[in-house]
């Protein structure tokens, strides 16, 4: 468990840890098709791990189940070992692809998800405040969350995800539906939270984003783990055929 | 038509003059019928939540049963409420019947499915919206429902406008369960029935320009409600 020191105090009201954050035999059918088929994996701390693979090939499906917000059909999720619970859901943030901004200020999205993780009254508006600057965007705090840009609301929301120190950020494909320059931001604001100490899984099928940001790449298709390899020898010596296919642009089976 | 225009002034004079027999029924419409939506929309507004947020056997029923109560004629609700009321009934020694309490009774049982319904959807449909996010910020079943009530407020205050539309305007139940006694349960719709019936149009129509006026600021509340809402990007 490697934490950086200036690394926000663990919330109050929750209990223990989330990493390592681990799928196992976990399988997923729906209509007779096997979306994720007996998947393994675990998440260290540390490293960012990119999970790529092709569209439809179960990458965000994966990661909803991490979170819970999927229950697998068959095979179970741990989280630090132990049956996820609620009370932990703070120290695992979750980025969505389209944000969801609740209906108040920019400021107030952050206070809330501060409340939920059982901060203390008192330290929700000084952590709100620094999440916002965090992420430049103290200049918006006063603005109602749902009139700022695509760009703007993603990354409010990894703020928000954020603010409460959570031990693993998990993000959904973020910058699918923004610009090359939100997306930079994006990639920014990401790389500086894995650098206080956070460690990162983030889904992506963008190669260039993948090359850009990975310590660490699982390669999904077809509902499995393809392979799990280090982003140095990942791009260059890919040990499975779909990876190899899909880093050189073929159509992959 | 000479008589029509006559009645019309008259109507205005007793507006304007601020006719006291006039003041006295649009006083008791307005506290019957808004005791009548606040009392419903305390009993309304959990059950929409309710059916919003859980999922139980026999859910599809319940909601086709709301929706039809939605439509539930006044006159019935009336006749159920007398024979609850009347002095054999269940509840006749509580002696309400033909008074504003009984009145009050009946529009909330007329106002309570529209609360409920369109509280009901309004809610689920932010659910829908909110639910993953929610749910990976840790909050439970609870804070789930008090986070979806306080940001779709402005969506369900426009169902309370609603509800209040329906219960001022309404004449069947009242007219059964209050009976129209003078200075006791005349309301404007019965008033308006009565004085039509007499010939007395002069406070009918000034009684019925009221409640036009009524239904004009409700729904003109509605609109302006939704824009600001709007505007402010918390609808």
């Amino acid at each position: 468990m490697q934490l950086s020191p200036d690394r926000p105090a663990r919330p109050a009201g929750t209990g223990g840890h989330v990493l390592p954050v681990r799928a196992t035999g976990v399988t997923i059918r729906r209509g007779g098709r096997a979306l994720l088929d007996g998947i393994d994996i675990g998440i260290e701390p540390g490293p960012l791990t990119v999970i790529m693979g092709p569209n439809g090939a179960g990458k965000s499906l994966l990661l909803r189940v991490l979170a819970t917000l999927v229950r697998p059909d068959a095979g179970v999720v741990t989280w630090g070992g132990t049956m996820p619970d609620r009370g932990r859901a703070p120290q695992l943030g979750f980025v969505f692809q389209k944000p969801v901004m609740l209906r108040r200020s920019a400021i107030d999205n952050v206070r809330y998800a501060l409340k939920a993780a059982g901060v203390p009254r008192g330290e929700r508006d000084r952590r709100a405040a620094e999440a916002l600057a965090a992420a430049g965007l103290e200049r918006l705090a006063g603005s109602p969350a749902r009139v700022l840009s695509g760009g703007e609301q993603q990354r409010l929301a990894i703020a928000r995800a954020l603010a409460t120190g959570p031990e693993v950020l998990l993000l959904d494909e973020p910058t699918a539906n923004l610009d090359p320059a939100a997306t930079l931001a994006i990639e920014t604001q990401v790389q500086a939270a894995h650098r206080a100490g956070t460690t990162v899984v983030f889904v992506t099928h963008d190669l260039g984003q993948a090359r850009r940001l990975a310590d660490d790449v699982a390669f999904v298709h077809h509902g499995r783990v393809a392979e799990r390899t280090p982003a140095h020898r990942f791009f260059s010596a890919p040990s499975s055929e779909a990876a190899t296919a899909f880093i050189e642009g073929r159509l992959i089976p | 038509m000479q008589d029509f225009g006559a009645a019309f002034g008259e109507a205005f004079r007793l507006l304007v003059s601020l006719d006291p027999d006039l003041v006295e029924i649009v006083a008791l419409s307005l506290r019957v019928s808004l005791g009548a939506v606040l009392a419903a929309a305390a009993i309304g507004l959990p059950i929409g939540a309710a059916l919003a947020v859980a999922r139980f056997p026999g859910r599809g029923v319940a909601l086709v049963a709301l929706n039809s109560l939605m439509g539930l004629p006044p006159v019935v609700v009336g006749l159920l409420v007398y024979l609850a009321l009347s002095r054999a009934g269940p509840l006749g020694p509580l002696g309400l019947l033909y008074t504003p309490a009984a009145m009050m009774i009946a529009q909330m049982i007329l106002v309570v499915p529209i609360i409920a319904a369109v509280s009901r959807q309004t809610i689920e449909d932010m659910k829908e919206e909110y639910e993953e996010q929610l749910r990976v910020l840790g909050v439970g079943p609870s804070g789930m429902v008090a986070t979806l009530l306080w940001d779709a407020r402005f969506s369900l205050l426009t169902a309370l406008l609603a509800g209040f539309g329906r219960a001022i305007a309404e004449v069947g139940a009242v007219i059964i369960v209050g009976g129209n006694i003078n200075h006791v349960t005349r309301v404007m719709t019965t008033a308006i029935a009565l004085e039509t019936s007499k010939g007395d149009l002069a406070l009918a129509l000034g009684l019925g320009l009221i409640l036009l006026g009524l239904a004009i600021t409700v729904n003109a509340a509605v609109m302006l409600l939704r824009r600001t809402a709007g505007h402010a990007a918390f609808a």
